[in-house]
């Protein structure tokens, strides 16, 4: 086994505790601090697996700019109860069963070669020849995805006024 | 390095860990918590399959699944809070549900 492989399996040990921590919490402030850990986890493996920019990206944008925006909404809005949380245990069981069942095909799927199979080659996009190839063939969803976080930053100003006609409703 | 499967067997239990918050929480906040893994867990297997064909075209896609999901948690939490200003709660379920739910919770656990 080399440094590699050992490197994987600890990294994705990492993520998938902290993950199994942060879906199980009760607290949120807990649950979105344990998956900003998954977050760094994935991004060494994300650096493991070849793609320091997206490694790079991923400390960016998922854990430093998505989490602090859940724990600034979980802050301003404050939960009523304790114990409504969690659905019922007695109404565990749907969710089980999908998920179970969705990971029982994937791993019947990838029964056979998960032994045998040879080791993948390591090897590095480096960030300025992935540049390179994102704006040379993909620069058609590069603008597609400009535009949609243009009509998210729209649609997220649009939702968040508050309207005349409300304030007027409220103030006697 | 290790076989691509087992990259693909991490990936498979984000993924499903992520279906499992989303499903059992009731709480909006959790529930866009887990559509967040799973696209996790999705963008891991595009590197994953990136290295395994040495295309970069999986990268690609995975930079367009994190602008998908910056747009989605934004769009969410602000229906979320909109939600929470006229409701005052981040419950999936209206209030008639939820207090249906209450009684059986009540009779049944």
């Amino acid at each position: 086994m080399t440094v590699y492989s050992l490197l994987f399996y600890l990294l994705s040990l990492l993520t998938l505790a902290a993950t199994a921590m942060a879906v199980t919490r009760r607290h949120m402030v807990h649950a979105v601090l344990y998956l900003v850990l998954s977050f760094f986890g994935t991004a060494l493996l994300f650096y493991l697996l070849g793609a320091p920019l997206l490694a790079a990206l991923e400390v960016i944008i998922y854990a430093g700019a998505i989490m602090v925006l859940f724990l600034f909404i979980i802050m301003m809005i404050r939960v009523e109860k304790e114990d409504d949380r969690f659905f019922p245990f007695l109404q565990w069981w749907p969710a089980l069963l999908i998920s179970g069942g969705f990971l029982a095909g994937l791993l019947a799927l990838s029964r056979e070669d998960l032994v045998r199979q040879p080791g993948m080659t390591v090897a590095q996009a480096l960030p300025q020849v992935f540049g390179i190839h994102l704006f040379r063939d993909h620069w058609l969803a590069i603008e597609i995805a400009s535009l949609l976080l243009l009509i998210a930053l729209v649609g997220v100003l649009h939702l968040s006024r508050r309207r005349r006609a409300d304030a007027i409703e409220e103030a006697p | 390095m290790v076989p691509f499967s087992h990259s693909l067997l991490v990936a498979a239990l984000l993924f499903g860990m992520g279906l499992f918050c989303l499903l059992t929480r009731r709480n909006l906040i959790m529930m866009l918590l887990g559509i967040e893994v799973m696209l996790n867990a999705g963008a891991l297997a595009f590197v994953a399959a990136s290295l395994h064909w040495q295309q970069m075209d999986g990268q690609a896609m995975v930079l367009f699944i994190l602008t998908v999901a910056a747009t989605e948690v934004s769009v969410g939490l602000a229906l979320i809070v909109a939600l929470y200003r006229r409701t005052g709660s981040v419950d999936p379920d209206p209030p008639a549900d939820r207090q249906l739910a209450a009684q059986a919770g009540e009779g049944g656990v």
